[in-house]
Parts: C-alpha cells; structure tokens; sequence
C-alpha cells in the first residue's frame, strides 16, 4: 500500500526527522490562508498523487505570494497529472500539500528497503539526492553506499554515523544525520513499511537536515495491525477495477490488451498471459481468483473482467486440484447465468474430474470454445479476436 | 532417500481443528500420509478425526515422535506457530498459508539461526502447496492424483503451475520424485537453491524442474549454484514474460524492482548457467522429457 508525501512526512516527523512547515489543504481558498499560516515569503505547491517525478509533470509550483499559491492550487486541484510512474491515464489531484520553500545548500538521497538477498533491511544512501535512484545507479554507481541492518537488534548508532560520514556530511550535523535515519528505519521496522524513501534529503543553507520529499509503502499482509497506517489508504489514487478486485479478495492489474483472463493462482495467471502473448496476443489483465478458484470468487471475477470495455475475448483458465473441475464448471455456468457475455469466451479446465466439468459446460447451453492444454487455449483467444 | 518427507515421515497439523486443518488433515491421510496428530492450543487432550489433539507441539513431538508439520494457522499467528514447531524438534514443517507479514518472515529466519545445521527445522514456505513425494506421502494441500512416480524433482513458486507441470509429465508417463512447493512470498522459509540442492544428493532423482517467475534473485541464485556444484540437469521455466515492472503479480514476491528480475533477464542468466529453458509453461513437460532421454 502506497501513501501520499505528506503522510509519510508525518510519519516520519513523529520518528524524529524534521521536515518543512507545511499543511494539506483542498481548496484555492484555504491554500491561500495555509501559506499565511505557514509564513515566510516563498511556498512551494505540491500535488498529492501516488507518484515520483510529478516535478517534472508540473505537479509542483514555486509560488513568492499567498495569491500565487491560490492560484497554483486552483490550476492543479482536480488536473489528471500524467509521469512517467503513472501509465498514460494519469493520477487525479485531489490533495495540495502547501510548504515553506527551503534554501537547499545539498541534496543527498536514502532509502530503506528488503533486501530480499540477504533477508535484511538495506539503507541505500547517496550523495545525489534529487535523482532517482535508478538514475542514480546507472549515472553515478559509485555515489552510492550501503549499510545492511540486522532486524533482530534494529539499527546501531555507529552504521547511521557510517552512513553520515559516508555521505561527506560536516561533522556538526553528523549526530542530526545520524538521529534522521535512524528515525527512517524505525519507522520502517516499526509500522511493517517495505519501503521509505526520503529524496532528496536536503541540507539547508540554515544548516538543518530536512526530508523535503518523501514516499512509504507498506505491506499489505500486515495491514491488519497497523490500523493507523490503513486508515492513510486514498482510493481515489488506484484503479477502479483494482480495487473493486482487492475488496473481493481477487488478485487484479489492469494491463493495456483486449483478452481478459480469469485463472486460479498468480503462477498460472503469468505463465497463461506469457502463451497469450506467445500466440501473439495482449493480455488485458491478470487476474489471478485465488489456488481454490471457489464458484463465489468465479461469479465476481466475471463481473470484473466485464467492467472493462477493452475486453474483446474472454479466457478462462482453471487448474482445479482439490476443488475439482465440475464444481468450478458450475460456477462458470452460474456466473454466466448472472452476468451476459458479449464477447467470444474461451475456457480451458484441467486438473481434478476435468471429465465431469467439461461435461457440465456442454451440457449448459453457454456459448463457449473449449480449450484442452495451455497453448490450445491462447491460441484459440487470439484467433476469436480475429475473426 | 526422498527429499524432505518419506512413509516414515509422522505429521502433525498445527491449526488441526479449523475449517482447512480439518479438511486437508483428512485428504492427507487419504492420500497415505502418516499423520500422527495435531496441535490446537485449548483443545488438548481430545481427539479429532480419531487423532490426538495437544496443545503445543512440544507435547505432540513428546507423545507422537512428530517429526513434521504443517501449518493451517491465520496468517497473523503463523510466525509464531512455526517458531513453535522449530523450538519443539519439529525437521520439516511446511506453512500453507498466504499473508504472513514479511517482518515476520524475517523474524522467523532470525530466530532458526539459533539451530545447529543438523538441528535446524527445514521450513517450506509460506503461501505455498506444500510437499508430495509420490506414492510415499503428501505434506501438503495439492491434488495427489495427477502425480505419477517417477524420478523427476519439482521446485515451483506458484501452486497450481507446479500442478500444470506435474499433469503435463504424466501425460508424457514421466514419475515425479519429490515436488515441493517454495511459494510466492518475497520471503521464505527455503529457496531455489536449498531445495535443488537436497535434489542433488537424493539418489531417487534424476533431473530437476524448476519453476520461477519475476522478482528476486532466487532464480539466479539457483542457476550459479547449479552451475558450480550440479550434476544432474536443471531445467527452467520463468513466468511472467508479460509483467510490467513495478507491479505486484498476485504473489506477494512477483515484482520486478531491480535489474535482473524479470522473466527476460532471468532466463538469460540462467542460460549462461547450463541449465535448459523451457521456451513457453505449455512445453514444461516435453523439454524435460527431451532431457532425461539423453541422460
């Protein structure tokens, strides 16, 4: 689960980090008396979308009076910004974060992350801050340094001050830098985050160290105790179909092809969307309704994959093990007695009483190709698109 | 010897009274497992499906001599349940269940580093199948059915494209030796490499499968292994050639976020290793039986 800046930002001042004055507001109007609030003589007016590089998007106005911050405002509030993180149909700006403008005299970069390798958590720094870290890795390699955390005892004193050090930070400032990441990775280790991500962090030209953008995700497995970071969840910034997906335990991305699939486990949605493209097709999502593939879950899997009008041919996909090939043949004529199929649908079952559950399906009258191995059933999706 | 479970193999299901406890407890011993008994804190001294039923699993390992074990717990109790199982003697415990925080998994690792090699729990898992060696026990929740005896080792992330695989040899009269399930979790309890290597020494298997897919460096880490120490072939086959990067495939672990994560990238590598590709998931099964023709 991602969260917008200015709730990470919260966060993290709650870990000790400091960050700049700023507050979140929803219209010109109160933009205006938020940068009076706030003080100062310069702003800076940001979007709050789920996405990087929204500089780059015009997501984010310098603005030198209260006014200008309005009118900023006034321009990005309800604006669909498109970067390059967001795919072309753009996020909706529906939140500005308004923030005194900070006199930036260096700009590093740090990040925490699993290192899935080493079964740790990593802290990535750089003396880059400003770039991605893509970008950084590519251009500037050997800018970076890394400190790897034993979670069992948390982060040391000494590996923050390393890391300090490393990024050529002044000696004065060491012990501030150091209290900063070590207040990023407990707020990582503590709310069960899998990234924080603060860049730049800056030094300013006041000499204090500020996280003047920053990013978490959390994992969505620990959700369930971490009611605080749920509660951060912004629906408006994920996809429709993704969610009506998640909140029935489906596993959904969109993607850009026009044949749906339906399948029973993430490994099989892959490996059917793989010969999909094989057979020279796209896929028009994944959709993966869980190893069991119970009737329930093939009902709304129906229904979700119809929501989307890029769909031209439906192919359904289902390994049955213990729930057996004719009980899910059932749910399929059960959805399909529900919901109404305008496009060709293709459906392959394998596995458990395969026998039985073809049998059923013929048996029902639903207008389908039948498909019998993996590849017969792409091959015979991509070739109901094209007639 | 069989990789991780044989007959001999005495089981106990941890989470034995629930809904999915019960119901894979009963088609395990179906299939010919030997499961001994079960765990339920609470319920101890009673008895299910005319088994045992104990507390903790040190009472179970004590009264049973279990010496595996498979989770059916909720995913917020499940790291303390195999933490259980491995403090209580517990060699091989496998852990069904989706959802365990990755800070958990974590957690759990920590704290089998405690453990001697030779004493140390062999955790499989989560979010997995399970273990099946044909014809001699099942640790797990898959279709025993569609496994034929044989001489083949199954390692797969996903469930039901292991069971494709699976279905696809015993269409071409190729025997499984072992299949064991890794799961998709971008933490887990074994890894490619832990697996393929029991493979390696087990004298009941001739060549190994192996099915991954995007995200970490598992895959890889299994190629490099098997090209310095392997005798025996490996075959692969990555999913996810269509997957967009940055995004989470159904499994919590499928995410391309770093270079060399991706199905295109991992094939590569894993080329450069020996080690032979299966071109698409729809000839799994004829390129390993292209293979052990040879061997």
């Amino acid at each position: 689960m991602d969260i917008h800046e200015y709730q990470a930002k919260k966060i993290l001042s709650n870990f000790g980090v400091t960050i700049p004055r700023g507050g979140i507001v929803y219209s010109p109007e109160n933009a205006e008396n938020k940068a009076r609030e706030i003080g100062g003589s310069r702003w800076v007016v940001k979007a709050q979308i789920h996405s990087g590089a929204r500089g780059k998007a015009g997501g984010i106005i310098v603005c030198n009076t209260p006014l200008e911050v309005a009118q900023a405002t006034d321009k990005l509030l309800g604006k669909k910004l498109v970067t390059n993180q967001t795919g072309p149909e753009g996020k909706i700006v529906n939140r500005i974060y308004i923030e005194e403008a900070t006199d930036i005299e260096k700009e590093l970069y740090l990040g925490l992350v699993f290192d899935r390798s080493s079964e740790s958590i990593m802290v990535v720094a750089s003396t880059e801050g400003g770039m991605s870290v893509e970008e950084i890795s590519k251009e500037k390699p050997e800018t970076i340094i890394r400190s790897k955390i034993e979670v069992a005892v948390g982060m040391q004193n000494f590996q923050a001050r390393e890391l300090a050090f490393g990024l050529g930070i002044e000696p004065d400032l060491i012990r501030r830098a150091s209290d900063t990441i070590i207040g990023c990775y407990k707020a990582f280790s503590e709310l069960d985050a899998t990234m924080v991500e603060v860049n730049p962090l800056v030094i300013s030209k006041q000499k204090q160290i500020l996280a003047l953008d920053c990013k978490m995700s959390f994992d969505n497995n620990a959700m369930f105790r971490r009611s605080q970071v749920s509660e951060l969840r912004d629906k408006t910034q994920e996809d429709s179909k993704e969610i009506f997906a998640s909140d029935r335990g489906l596993n959904y991305v969109s993607l850009d092809g026009n044949i749906g699939n339906i399948i029973n486990g993430a490994g099989l949605a892959m490996a059917s969307m793989d010969m999909i493209k094989l057979a020279g097709g796209a896929p028009a999502n994944f959709l993966d309704v869980g190893g069991g593939a119970t009737p329930e879950k093939i009902v709304k899997a129906f229904k979700l994959v119809t929501m989307d009008e890029k769909v031209k041919v439906i192919l359904v996909n289902i390994f049955a093990g213990i729930n057996r090939c004719d009980w899910v043949a059932e749910g399929i004529v059960d959805a399909l007695k529900k919901i109404e199929i305008k496009v060709p649908l293709v459906i392959r079952l394998a596995g458990t009483n395969v026998e039985k559950g073809n049998k059923i399906l013929k048996e029902s009258k639903i207008n389908y190709i039948e498909a019998n191995t993996l590849e017969d059933a792409a091959n015979k999706a991509v070739a109901a698109l094209n007639k | 010897m069989t990789v991780l479970v044989d007959k001999n193999s005495k089981i106990i299901i941890q989470g034995f009274t629930g809904k999915m406890g019960s119901f894979h407890a009963d088609e395990m011993i179906k299939y010919g497992s030997n499961v001994v008994g079960g765990v339920t804190p609470g319920k101890g001294g009673s008895k299910h499906l005319d088994l045992p039923v104990f507390n903790t699993v040190k009472d179970a390992v004590n009264e049973t001599g279990a010496d595996a074990s498979i989770l059916f717990v909720p995913p917020a109790f499940a790291a303390d349940s195999a933490m259980e199982a491995a403090d209580a003697g517990i060699k091989i415990c496998v852990a069904i269940v989706d959802g365990i925080p990755s800070h958990d998994m974590i957690r759990i690792k920590r704290y089998m580093r405690r453990y001697t090699k030779s004493s140390k729990m062999t955790l499989v898992g989560p979010n997995c199948a399970g273990i099946i060696s044909p014809g001699k026990s099942m640790l797990g929740i898959m279709p025993g059915h569609i496994y034929k005896e044989g001489r083949v080792g199954i390692i797969s992330r996903s469930g039901t494209l292991g069971y494709e695989a699976a279905q696809q040899l015993k269409n071409l009269n190729i025997g499984v030796s072992t299949s064991v399930g890794i799961g998709g979790d971008p933490i887990n309890g074994s890894s490619f490499r832990d697996i393929i290597e029991k493979f390696e020494t087990d004298d009941e298997t001739d060549a190994i499968l192996m099915i991954g897919e995007i995200g970490g460096p598992q895959e890889v880490a299994a190629g490099e292994f098997a090209k310095e120490n392997m005798k025996k072939p490996v075959i692969a086959y990555i999913a996810g050639l269509t997957a967009p990067k940055g995004r989470v495939m159904g499994h919590a672990g499928a995410i391309v976020s770093a270079y060399g994560e991706s199905a295109i990238e991992k094939v590569e590598i894993l080329k450069e290793c020996g080690i032979t590709i299966s071109k698409n998931p729809s000839v799994m099964g004829d390129t390993v039986k292209s293979i052990i023709e040879k061997i």
